[in-house]
């Protein structure tokens, strides 16, 4: 068997019949017993690639094997060996949270008996016992992506596709669900993990992915990714948009990498941020340029992306932002 | 061989398993959610009440009195509305991604569609019991035997199953439930209406009355009637059996094709 628990091949898949092309070339391997991010913002193609791996959509052109099995010819046997869960924590709003575990167990083909005492063993793992008998309807956001998560592990597959688990959750929830996921991995679990958040897919992975437009931008161990972006923005603050062009064009040294310049606020990756800022300072007092506001941050995955890509990442538009009821949307008008 | 045999035998035996765990489901979200069961009852007790008694006395029946005759037509016009649900539930379904999970699930393709139609019916065998009851408070005293009345009880189930699936394509192909039930209305809305279920043919004009006539709610409403009160009712029964095969083979396939592109 292969080394690998994912590998993707030159995937591509198109909507609005060739009009937009959500995936253009993606090729991947996910090693087996640890996280694997899927970086990138809405729009990126994430969510098509996990739909493509999951058997729920077919690519356009590619092949890809999961767990071994292909994805279009075995896909039967691959949605016996994957569990996914996500962002549209789909549980069925109106069953309680046994009853849509054990509804998961049972079209998994496990037995009624042994899907009924798994249920109850997750439950209680996911601290959802409590609410076993309570319709999802009632659940907090957290508890509805721990119970879809819950749902996902029933049959215990190898391999876990989790589509932006903690999008939209508030921070406890977040620590929760990513200590479950830390546990899972520890267990054996391969984990292939979608999100937006660097700081989430620096702490939970091992090996990252950077998709933007459908293509793969930039890989490699979340270190070297770091590394590759510098470590550090620094972000200033001027009197005025004038001030700002001409404060960026001063100390534009600093960066190796070109300043990003937004009204009056100017932000720099860097390598060394305290030591750059200060030195940066007293460059500007020289200048007589007058600072109104200085901060260093960890870079975000807006930082990432200007630096990869040299736009934005809120500014991707007018691709499948949620492939799934965008394509949708299209049928109902078809 | 024999391999491919078992396979075989277990496919099917797990298709069956899959269907009744998703009309289990589906039947777990009708009793929980009061509104879908007050659409599903309250709503043809009022056609009971409205026609008994507001309209009635002003429509003749020749042959029935107007409650022999109203009744039998009221349990199939509300067999059909109960079709409407396959159409809404899986239209919310689709919505809220339920269908895209199942997809990724090692079940039975056919599970989804199968399970919702099975869900539907096993709806309309509680709704014909409830109507039948308040037919009866309401003066309906059949004057066929027992063993006609539930043969009329089958072929209405069975009818309505039938165009249940038609009423699948419309819920897979609207963008949303109240969409799905909107796009129901004008579909069901002259079938129903538009036939022998409320009044005689007879007394309609006569451009309507062929149409009318021959359509195959009126047929079913025919049939039903007639094996209730123990009446000749021609070749309504075989009519109403083959346009119910005929609904299957055509909209079978077409909501099953439009499943596999949507989902």
């Amino acid at each position: 068997m292969s080394d690998f628990a994912v590998e993707a091949l030159n995937i591509t898949r198109s909507f609005k019949d060739g009009e937009v092309k959500a995936l253009d070339g993606v090729s991947l391997q996910v090693p087996r017993g640890e996280v694997f991010g899927l970086l990138g913002p809405n729009g990126s193609g994430k969510t098509t690639m996990v739909r493509i791996l999951s058997t729920i959509l077919k690519p356009t052109s590619g092949s890809a094997t999961v767990n071994g099995f292909d994805v279009v010819k075995q896909a039967d046997a691959v949605r016996r060996s994957i569990g996914l869960a996500g962002q549209y924590a789909t549980v069925d709003e109106n069953l309680t949270g046994f009853e849509n575990i054990r509804m998961v167990g049972l079209l998994n083909h496990i037995d009624k008996s042994v899907s009924s005492s798994r249920s109850h063993e997750l439950l209680e793992q996911f601290g959802l016992t409590d609410a076993a008998n309570r319709v999802a309807k009632t659940y907090s956001g957290g508890m509805r992506r721990r119970l879809d998560l819950a749902a996902a592990l029933v049959a215990r597959p190898p391999l876990l596709f989790l589509d932006e688990p903690t999008t939209g959750l508030d921070p406890q929830s977040r620590q929760d669900l990513w200590s479950i996921i830390e546990t899972l991995v520890e267990g054996g679990t391969t984990v292939l993990l979608t999100t937006q958040y660097l700081e989430e897919a620096d702490r939970l992975a091992k090996q990252l992915v950077v998709l933007d437009h459908g293509k793969i931008i930039a890989q490699g161990t979340s270190q070297e990714l770091k590394t590759q972006l510098g470590n550090t923005v620094l972000s200033l603050t001027f009197a005025s948009t004038d001030d700002a062009r001409r404060g960026a064009e001063l100390v534009k040294d600093i960066s190796d990498k070109p300043a990003n310049i937004e009204g009056t606020v100017v932000d720099f990756t860097v390598a060394r941020g305290p030591a750059t800022a200060a030195d940066a300072l007293r460059r500007l007092d020289a200048s007589g340029i007058t600072i109104a506001g200085l901060a260093l941050r960890e870079p975000s995955l807006d930082d990432v992306f200007l630096n990869l890509t040299g736009h934005k990442a809120e500014e991707v538009t007018g691709t499948p932002v949620e492939p799934a009821k965008k394509q949708r949307g299209r049928k109902a008008k078809a | 061989m024999s391999t491919s045999t078992i396979s075989k035998k277990s496919r099917l035996r797990w298709s069956i398993s899959d269907t009744l765990t998703i009309a289990k489901r589906d039947l777990i979200s009708l009793v929980r959610i009061p509104t879908t069961l007050v659409f599903a009852i309250i709503q043809p007790i009022m056609f009971v009440v409205l026609f008994r008694y507001v309209f009635g006395g002003a429509i003749k029946t020749p042959g029935n009195s107007y409650v022999n005759f109203l009744i039998p037509g009221i349990l199939v016009q509300t067999t059909i509305f109960g079709a409407v649900g396959t159409a809404i539930g899986l239209a919310e379904d689709l919505q809220k991604g339920l269908i895209e999970r199942f997809r990724a699930l090692p079940m039975a393709r056919m599970a989804v569609l199968g399970g919702r139609t099975v869900a539907d019916l096993s709806r309309n065998v509680m709704v014909i019991f409830v109507i039948t009851v308040v037919g009866f408070l309401v003066g309906f005293r059949p004057t066929g035997s027992f063993v006609s009345y539930m043969q009329a009880c089958l072929l209405m189930l069975l009818f309505s199953y039938c165009l249940s699936w038609g009423f699948a394509f419309i819920g897979l192909a609207a963008p949303n439930s109240e969409a799905a039930q909107a796009m129901t209305f004008p579909l069901i809305f002259p079938i129903t209406f538009a036939s022998s279920i409320f009044v005689p043919v007879s007394s309609m004009p006569s451009w309507l009355q062929v149409f009318a006539r021959n359509q195959p709610v009126s047929q079913a409403a025919q049939a039903v009637r007639g094996l209730m009160n123990g009446q000749p009712h021609g070749n309504s029964t075989w009519m109403t059996l083959i346009y119910a095969v005929i609904a299957l083979a055509l909209l079978g396939p077409i909501a099953t094709a439009k499943y596999k592109k949507v989902a």
